[in-house]
């Protein structure tokens, strides 16, 4: 079974366009769920979100340049909300 | 969600350019930059090892780490969110004393530390006299917040390349990129190429 290229480029633009501080992750080290809003963020060489409960690396962000390096070192799902089909 | 980090500051405009590699600028301040909690290992529970590709690891308590020769070490450091800090003097021991009689036939090392953090960085950047973990900042022990009770320093690399709370060096046969170098800084970080990011 094949995709169409253009409609998996649709649905990562569409996860990562509802990916804001009501995303939900799911952390892979403690397994608990929360809204990425409660993570704590600290600012090392670029930014990393970290599990309220134990403090695994979620995600880590680093922008610059006109790029962007969006990383789950320690997310294993992420909810986002989107439109309905 | 706050931003657990303190600020910036104390620029100085006048330092000489040939000690201020390109886009960055000097500080009299030391910022904390920090990608996670500050581990408080008891001195009592901390090791530093010497692990990977070797005949035998190597493991030095907090006492053992101590007793080796130490020297004090002044270099400018730079860090890649673009400060440099001039003449910083640190106290600690040289990789090469802690690598003194080793054979190996690894070409690639991962710092490791206390909380997770890893950075990579090829072996002949850790030795003849280029890098050490140093236990004191300016005369004083070296403040957690900074990386104490022990860190790496390599200061002709930008300064994510010299892990904070270092708790051992694994001796790799192959390269493995570590937490910020899989997300997009740059596998080497040479301050003076400008190495900050992939591609750079």
């Amino acid at each position: 079974m094949t995709i169409d290229g253009n409609r998996v480029a649709d649905l990562l633009r569409e996860a990562f366009s509802g990916g804001g501080t009501s995303a939900i992750g799911t952390c892979g080290h403690c397994g608990a769920s929360e809204p990425m809003g409660s993570a704590h963020v600290f600012q090392g060489a670029g930014i990393v979100l970290r599990c309220p409960h134990c403090d695994q690396a979620l995600v880590t962000i680093v922008r610059a340049d006109g790029r962007m390096w969006v990383g789950f070192p320690g997310a294993v799902t992420m909810q986002v909300a989107v439109g309905t089909t | 969600m706050s931003i657990i980090s303190r600020g910036f500051g104390g620029r100085r405009p006048d330092a000489p350019a040939d000690r201020v590699p390109p886009g960055q600028y000097v500080t009299r301040d030391y910022p904390v930059l920090s990608a996670g909690p500050t581990p408080h290992t008891p001195l009592d529970q901390w090791d530093l090892s010497i692990v990977g590709e070797l005949d035998e690891p190597r493991r030095w308590t907090w006492e053992e780490f101590q007793a080796l020769p130490n020297e004090e070490i002044t270099r400018d450091i730079h860090c890649v969110t673009k400060w440099s800090k001039l003449d910083t003097i640190w106290r600690g021991v040289s990789v090469d004393t802690l690598l003194d009689g080793v054979e190996t036939s690894a070409e690639y090392v991962v710092q490791y530390s206390d909380g997770g953090y890893t950075t990579n960085l090829p072996l002949e950047d850790l030795t003849d006299g280029k890098a050490w973990v140093v236990y004191e900042y300016d005369g004083s022990p070296l403040p957690s917040a900074h990386g104490g009770p022990a860190r790496m320093l390599v200061p002709h690399l930008y300064f994510w390349k010299s892990a904070k709370w270092v708790r051992g060096l694994r001796l790799q046969l192959i390269d493995e990129p570590g937490f910020w170098e899989v997300n997009g800084y740059h596998n080497y970080g040479d301050p003076w190429r400008e190495q900050r990011y992939w591609g750079d």
